[in-house]
């Protein structure tokens, strides 16, 4: 059985370990210095970013609004291009079709391309409690699968780890899933591409069944478009009799044309490239070309509970690019694992409290995994207001029915106190906060979010911008 | 019982209850064409299209129409490329290595073991540096330019559009799409860039100018 995150301390537990944790400090901060200089030059291309942004944010909230008519029209589409349609309340029975639909195969060993909702949902423990063995084929999703570990980057889930961590994990572990690692592998990183090359390679050409997610669906036309870099997704989506695709009913974009919103936008965000390598299209089944047999599953889990919220449903427009942990100072500090769920960062932060209501402790410390810096705001491609969704979230945990109230909060307050620890951070953080509208009051935040000024000092609005310091500092690591 | 599409999309209409019924309007202020390009200016599309392929590790050649099937020659491998339906035989005659059918469909195995596969395109943008493949005359179903090793595509100039909102409208969304833009590349190790993991590892491009 794979590791989940059920159970995961809350943040200010998992922050103090992660924290302590040099190797994955020095991993994450060097993966992030690097994704975050690479996204920069190419964002600095598009003369029209901002125009893209705000096209992008209005074509999800339009999507979010009539989400009933979207989801009725995708359903019509796919169902008359071929393709099988299931809708699932919940994690439970998403994993109940699938599995039911796998074992109708009567196939045993299948491949999955990368997807955060079939993380989100344990599909793969679900699978294997009925004795199929779903094997990643995404790279990094490979390197926790192997290592039996969590992901902790919903764009480069094993970016905590480093080469020689990688290696140790393919020379330990592949053998006892297929072919293994060839004699004498090193850790240099185009030799460890190649153990994965011809250890998926096997899976791909037995594979009959494959499981995927997309990255957008086009309500006009019943289109599916998954996005990635390697060609596992390619080999997945090509290759297998059956193709099994499962969606958050949030990822829907109108019309066909609206992907080329989209698709300017999410790989220079997320990787720093103007395209990914590879970006598949398909609408139901295409007889004599892939996968004769498609099934698309619509997962809720959570997603309405989300957008009943006025003020939090706008994290519903996120496109996983993955910009925001990149930005994040906590993030960078406390690596993605102690987020506690496979959505990390500041996304994860308001988005698992959203999905799963903020009554355990884990979810209640999440909207206090935060300094409030507003970084995020600015790299957000569909202009997810953070710091909004943050403060409305804290007002629940502290005001609302949640079970959980001030402890977690104090707790988590004072875990990002001690990542944060740093005066120039908290000084350029508040300052970023504070330009960006009246968020952030100089001395102690009004009525019931009191208790987060008063477990520490406000310090004076400094003088530097918060990006200013991030650059001289290089996200404070120096 | 209530179904759980009936139950979702209740939740949905409860939830979104406070939103007005009207469509969102979208603003649309981004470039229609590629920045910096100007409309009628070809030459610095295709220049662009080349230039941008090969910053991620593609290779690109230019050619005429008559000097095509030398070009070719001088691309593909001496061994066995597989040639989709469709693609003009005219431009093979220089090629001495052997082209194999796709028709009736090779084993996937087979596809595995070939040198090459050698297919036209779509579409090409130059701004993003892609190739849009659709499944059409001459480009075969998707396997066949997945698992051999080396891809080459002839894209004719008059295919290639200098932005991404400009091929949409050339694209037929029933047809299966593949966007290529360079080969097959990972960072998942230290963000370094490797290329080649799973899909071709090299891509190579004739572009050719169209006669007339
Ligand atoms: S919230 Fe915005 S920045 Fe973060 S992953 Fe989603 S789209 Fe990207």
């Amino acid at each position: 059985m794979s590791r989940t995150f059920v159970g995961w301390p809350a943040f200010p537990e998992a922050a103090v370990a992660a924290t302590s944790d040099e190797q994955l400090r020095a991993n994450v901060t060097r993966a992030t210095g690097t994704i975050r200089a690479k996204r920069a030059r190419l964002v600095a291309e598009r003369p029209d970013w901002e125009d893209l942004r705000d096209s992008a944010a209005a074509l999800k909230n339009d999507v979010l609004a009539h989400l009933d008519s979207y989801l009725l029209q995708v359903e019509q589409k796919v169902t008359a291009a071929g393709g099988a349609v299931h809708w699932a309340r919940d994690a439970a029975e998403a994993n109940r079709i699938v599995t039911d639909l796998v074992r109708a195969t009567g196939e045993r060993e299948i491949v999955k391309v990368k997807s955060m909702l079939t993380e989100e949902i344990g599909l793969d423990n679900a699978l294997e409690e009925v004795g199929i063995s779903a094997r990643e084929t995404d790279l990094a999703a490979a390197i926790v699968q192997l290592g039996d570990d969590l992901p902790s980057h919903v764009v480069v889930p094993a970016l905590h780890r480093n080469r020689a961590e990688i290696r140790d994990i393919f020379v330990r572990e592949m053998g006892r899933h297929g072919r293994p690692a060839p004699e004498g592998l090193t850790d240099d990183p185009p030799q460890l591409a190649e153990a994965a090359r011809l250890h998926m390679r096997e899976k791909f050409l037995k594979a009959k069944v494959a499981v995927s997610g997309a990255n957008f669906l086009v309500a006009e036309t019943g289109t599916a478009v998954v996005v990635e870099s390697e060609g596992n997704g390619r080999m997945c989506l090509t290759l297998a009799d059956t193709l099994i695709s499962l969606v958050g009913i949030e990822k829907i974009v109108p019309r066909w044309q609206d992907l080329e919103v989209f698709l300017q936008l999410l790989a220079r965000n997320a990787t720093g490239e103007r395209m990914a390598p590879y970006t598949t299209t398909w609408t139901g089944v295409i007889p004599g070309d892939g996968p004769q047999t498609f099934h698309l599953v619509l997962v809720d889990n959570g997603r309405t509970r989300a957008l009943a919220d006025e003020v939090g449903r706008q994290a519903l427009r996120c496109i996983r690019c993955g910009a925001c942990m990149n930005i994040c100072p906590v993030y960078e500090r406390t690596g993605g694992q102690a987020y506690g769920s496979v959505y990390p960062g500041p996304i994860g932060a308001i988005l698992n409290p959203l999905l799963k209501g903020p009554d355990d402790p884990q979810t209640a410390s999440l909207p206090y995994a935060s300094s409030l810096c507003g970084a995020c705001n600015d790299v957000c491609p569909v202009r997810i207001r953070f710091t909004d969704v943050l403060l409305e979230l804290r007002h629940q945990v502290a005001e609302g029915d949640a079970k959980v109230k001030h402890p977690a909060e104090k707790a988590a307050l004072r875990a990002v106190g001690a990542v944060m620890d740093h005066p120039a951070a908290w000084n350029a953080a508040v300052r970023a906060a504070g330009k960006a509208g009246p968020l952030v009051p100089k001395n102690r935040l009004p009525g019931p979010l009191g208790g987060w000024t008063d477990s520490r000092r406000t310090p004076d609005i400094p003088k530097e911008s918060f990006r200013a310091w991030w650059k001289r500092t290089e996200g404070g690591s120096r | 019982m209530t179904s759980a599409r009936d139950e979702i999309l209740a939740r949905i209409r409860a939830a979104t209850a406070d939103l007005p019924a009207d469509p969102v309007e979208i603003p649309r202020s981004y470039l229609p064409h590629a920045p910096g390009i100007e409309l009628h200016d070809r030459e610095a599309v295709l220049a662009l299209f080349a230039e941008r392929l090969e910053e991620y590790g593609a290779t690109v050649h230019r050619a005429g129409t008559a000097d095509l099937a030398s070009a070719l020659a001088a691309a593909l491998p001496a061994g066995r490329v597989v040639v989709p339906e469709g693609f003009p035989a005219a431009w093979l005659r220089e090629w001495t290595g052997e082209a194999v059918p796709d028709h009736p469909p090779l084993p996937h195995a087979e596809l595995d073991s070939l040198d090459a596969v050698l297919t036209t395109c779509a579409a090409g943008v130059a701004d993003s540096g892609t190739l849009v493949l659709d499944a059409g005359p001459g480009q075969g179903r998707r396997a066949a330019t997945l698992l051999p090793d080396l891809h080459v595509c002839v894209v004719r100039a008059t295919q290639v559009v200098s932005s991404i909102p400009e091929v949409m409208a050339r694209l037929d969304p029933r047809r299966p799409l593949t966007w290529i833009s360079g080969p097959s590349a990972t960072a998942d190790i230290e963000m370094i860039r490797v290329p080649g993991v799973h899909g071709p590892r090299r891509l190579t491009v004739l572009l050719v100018a169209d006669s007339s």
